[in-house]
């Protein structure tokens, strides 16, 4: 009777767990990616030792793998960051992809037309400072609507995205476009690039500086205090006497800003010119990134690296192995599907039911 | 207690209940007999709204066994509750607001309910035994508190349970309504159901039930009949030792004029009044109660005076102490104009010295942050203080290792989040951190929603201390024989008005109940039907 009553499993909360075991679910819920991963190679019939070497060898095998994959990850850090102070704040900024458009264009625009008149140095500093602008500016018009009349942010910001991108193309196609009828934008000048450091641009610099001073704002400053109690209330922050339509729009400001900073390294450090597929999904990625690092800046420089070496160990398997497209993006699809489901098991246990025995001496 | 053949409604045996490492209940037994009420009585956190809802079917004990009518049960499901006749009504009501009262009461139910005249005619049936004025045809958002917890109370019956436990029921009623709802539990009584009872307010233990089953710290520690004891017996069963129960009220030396509230008007997003022409002295050494019925505008006129909330018109003026006056008893009286607060944002009212400790229904509310410890919250108020721009920990860190031991707060530690304290021990953090910013004015409301007598004691200590140092105490409360006993005078809110203050020394609870009441009596008799 009670046995047939009882359901086989259920779930229950758990109190906070130590952290040992924390990691210890982590590690082995990416274990078990491996293992799906290698089943699906299996059933491809490949080895799954050698999909996995090729994914490896592909990303970080040789140096100059090792820097495209630097390249993929440098964006990805840099977003994640952008939007961490947001999604703090509750505020659900999914415009970043908008962000990093926005703030290509302003760095675009003086690399474009001033690259003679204005030093190198100078210059790459005024196309940062320009396109953290446009990146801020472009953000704080969906803070300013919900801050004034409580719009929703997240269509808000989404919509923004497609307006900036058919911003980039018009100006692809008009205003802005190199040989006549080519829709393309010309490239910068020399002067307008990023140097490169041990290979790549340095964009990489800026992103990992950027990582310590988010840990900072957000841990030890008042403003990253406010962007907390924000996110947990609203009310409890007008109780505390914060203006709380400022936080939000100071927040977003500063949240596109970054971006804006981002899609300045990518035009300046990585393609070199500007084109409408600039931000290339980037924003969106960069979520996945900020919530599995839970809004730990230092946790995202590792996840976004490993998006790194699973976007450009798949490219290798594409063209060594031969393997569709689709299967590099399953690959990932799973290591991700893992990674986020691991913390279900953090937050929840399972019970089983128990055995006869024990049911024996109660019943 | 009864003879061992006898067969009983309910009964439980050895139950354990744990949440992680939390022993809620710890080994419970527990008998429940037909035509009874039994009132479930213990401290907060001594796991008796969780022994309630592993009846009711939301949770499952982890050991022990269940009974029902003498035959062993597992309650998966509030539906398999019902199927064995037992419906509990919870705190927090469970209503459709855009729904009927019949509608609501049908709600979930397959196969019946589809035929509303049926079920309208059977609520009323049910309504008419035991005396419940109810409209089956009312909109849920129309309805007053007490009506809404009619409705629930409706609901269970109509569902068939014989078996009904209710989850502190008057917390948010009147006196009258209290009355009120004790009849129709007397009338269930007579009827054969079995009821259990919980509630914080000896006073309605000793006037509403049978027997009284104490638990202490997820224990239980022994069932006694209601006509053989007495609180203070019943409140050392809960406590485990001996406790006064009587509330002081000292006489502060010297009163001074500190805050004037006149003619001051508010209305909600909705463009409804919510306060009309409010208007009222508060003095320095005295606590002023704040009384009506839940949602007669104590929240807006607290968040007026705090600046929370924009006033259509009026004042509050606001008179500062004269420096040369101190806790001593050096007392220089009041020469200063008054310095209108209406217009200030929060911050700049705080700064002048008034705080505002309101807690609301979920206890945590706008005064803590809960995903954070009790450092972060500690300086909510105050992290604007530092120059620079970065917090400094250090002030917020003592203070709160200052109020844990102070107030003998239970927490695992000061980063520990909030959220995860019990409700007592969130309510001594909220109002101790509102003391320690050294207010002249401290606005509080429902202080003890919900405490346990320990807890409640050491917060009515705490705003008689803060009475004596000369600050002017605004206590908004539930429980009317507590303001009676703590405050100096009671202002009574009806409605968004001021129906009457009275001096608490020598009003009656029936006085202040009917002033409660009282004002608009056409606007509110439609509500109170």
């Amino acid at each position: 009777m009670r046995e047939g009553n009882t359901p086989l499993v259920r779930l229950a909360k758990r109190d906070a767990m130590p952290r040992g075991q924390v990691w210890a679910i982590r590690v082995g819920s990416f274990v078990l990616a491996i293992l799906i991963g290698a089943l699906i190679f299996l059933l491809l019939g490949h080895s799954p030792f050698q999909g996995y070497a090729t994914i490896l060898d592909g990303s970080l095998g040789k140096a100059t793998v090792f820097r495209q994959t630097v390249r993929i990850a440098v964006p990805l850090l840099g977003t994640a960051l952008a939007i961490a102070p947001c999604f703090k704040m509750r505020f659900w900024n999914i415009g970043a992809e908008g962000q990093i458009t926005a703030g290509a264009v302003g760095a675009s625009w003086l690399a474009l037309f001033c690259a003679d008149s204005i030093p190198g140095p100078v210059l790459l500093v005024l196309m940062a400072a320009l396109g953290a602008l446009f990146g801020g500016l472009w953000a704080l018009v969906p803070a300013f609507f919900k801050a004034r009349w409580g719009t929703n942010e997240t269509l808000f910001t989404l919509m923004m995205n497609y307006i900036m991108i058919g911003i980039v193309r018009w100006l692809q196609g008009g205003p802005w476009e190199g040989r006549p009828g080519s829709q393309i934008i010309p490239e910068f000048a020399d002067n307008a690039l990023l140097p490169r450091v041990f290979g790549v641009h340095c964009g990489w610099i800026i992103v990992l500086v950027l990582t310590v001073l988010m840990f900072l704002y957000m841990k030890y400053t008042k403003q990253g205090y406010e962007i907390a109690v924000v996110g947990e209330s609203e009310n409890t922050a007008r109780y505390a006497g914060m203006n709380v339509a400022k936080v939000v729009m100071r927040t977003m400001f500063l949240s596109g800003a970054l971006s804006g900073l981002v899609g300045f390294i990518v035009v300046s450090g990585a393609d070199g010119t500007l084109h409408a597929e600039v931000a290339a999904g980037v924003g969106f990625t960069a979520i996945t990134v900020a919530w599995l690092a839970q809004l730990n800046p230092f946790a995202m420089i590792a996840i976004s690296f490993l998006l790194g070496v699973l976007e450009k160990g798949s490219d290798t398997l594409q063209t060594r192995m031969e393997v569709p497209a689709s299967i590099s993006d399953i690959i990932t699809g799973v290591f991700l599907f893992c990674m986020l489901g691991c913390e279900f098991f953090i937050n929840y246990r399972l019970i089983f039911r128990k055995g006869r025995k024990e049911a024996a001496i109660h019943g | 207690m009864t003879a061992l053949e006898t067969v009983h409604a309910i009964e439980l045996r050895h139950i354990t209940k744990r949440f992680g490492q939390v022993v809620a209940n710890d080994s419970v037994d527990l008998t429940l007999d037909r035509g009874q009420i039994l009132s479930l009585l213990g401290e907060n956190g001594s796991g008796k709204t969780t022994l309630m809802n592993m009846l009711s079917g939301i949770y499952r004990p982890d050991e022990g066994e269940i009974l029902v009518e003498g035959k062993p049960v597992v309650i998966r499901s509030p539906k398999d509750a019902y199927d064995h006749g037992i419906g509990m009504i919870h705190q927090h009501f469970k209503l459709v607001d855009m729904f009927t009262a019949a509608e609501n009461i049908a709600l979930g139910l397959r196969g019946r309910g589809h035929d509303r005249r049926a079920v309208a005619a059977q609520v009323k049936a049910i309504s008419d035994r035991y005396g419940f004025g109810i409209d089956p045809d009312k909109k849920v958002y129309d309805m007053s508190v007490s009506e809404k917890q009619t409705v629930e109370i409706v609901k269970v019956l109509y569902r068939g349970a014989d078996i009904l436990i209710l989850d502190e029921p008057t917390a948010v009623l009147t006196p009258q309504e209290t009355d009120r709802l004790f009849d129709i539990l007397r009338a269930m009584k007579a009827d054969g159901k079995a009821i259990v009872i919980i509630t914080h307010k000896l006073h309605e233990v000793m006037a509403i039930s049978d027997q009284v089953a104490v638990l202490r710290k997820g224990k239980y520690i022994g069932t006694v009949n209601t006509a053989d004891t007495d609180p203070q017996a019943l409140t050392e069963m809960m406590v485990g030792r001996a406790v006064s129960l009587n509330i002081d009220r000292p006489e502060a030396k010297y009163r001074d004029l500190r805050l004037e509230v006149k003619g001051l008007n508010c209305k909600n997003a909705e463009g409804v009044a919510t306060l009309s022409d409010v208007g009222f002295q508060a003095f320095g050494g005295e606590i002023l109660g704040i009384a009506g019925i839940a949602g007669s505008g104590q929240k807006e006129l607290l968040e007026a005076i705090a600046g929370l909330q924009k006033a259509e018109s009026g004042h509050v003026f606001y008179y500062p102490p004269h420096p040369k006056s101190d806790i001593a008893g050096n007392h220089v009286p009041v020469d200063k104009a008054g310095e209108e607060l209406l217009g200030k944002t929060p911050a700049q009212i705080q700064k002048v010295g008034v705080a505002l400790a309101f807690v609301p229904e979920d206890r945590l509310g706008m005064g803590l942050v809960g995903g954070m410890g009790m450092v972060d919250n500690m300086m909510l108020k105050t992290y604007k203080e530092n120059p620079g721009p970065l917090v400094d920990r250090k002030p917020p860190r003592a203070l709160a290792e200052r109020l844990i031991e102070e107030l003998e707060i239970v927490t695992p530690g000061v980063t520990a989040p909030v959220r995860r304290l019990s409700g007592g021990n969130v309510q001594k953090v909220l109002v101790g951190r509102e003391i320690a910013s050294q207010p002249t004015v401290l606005m509080t409301a429902y202080p003890v929603r919900g405490l346990d007598i320990n807890s409640s004691y050491t917060i009515y200590r705490l705003l008689n201390e803060q009475k004596m140092k000369g600050v002017a105490v605004l206590l908004v409360g539930e429980d009317l024989d507590v303001l009676l006993e703590l405050c100096d005078r009671i202002l009574v809110l009806c409605g968004g008005r001021v129906s009457g203050v009275v001096d608490a020394r020598t009003a009656t609870k029936e006085e202040v109940g009917l002033l409660m009441t009282r004002v608009d009596q056409g606007e509110e008799g439609t509500v109170h039907a």
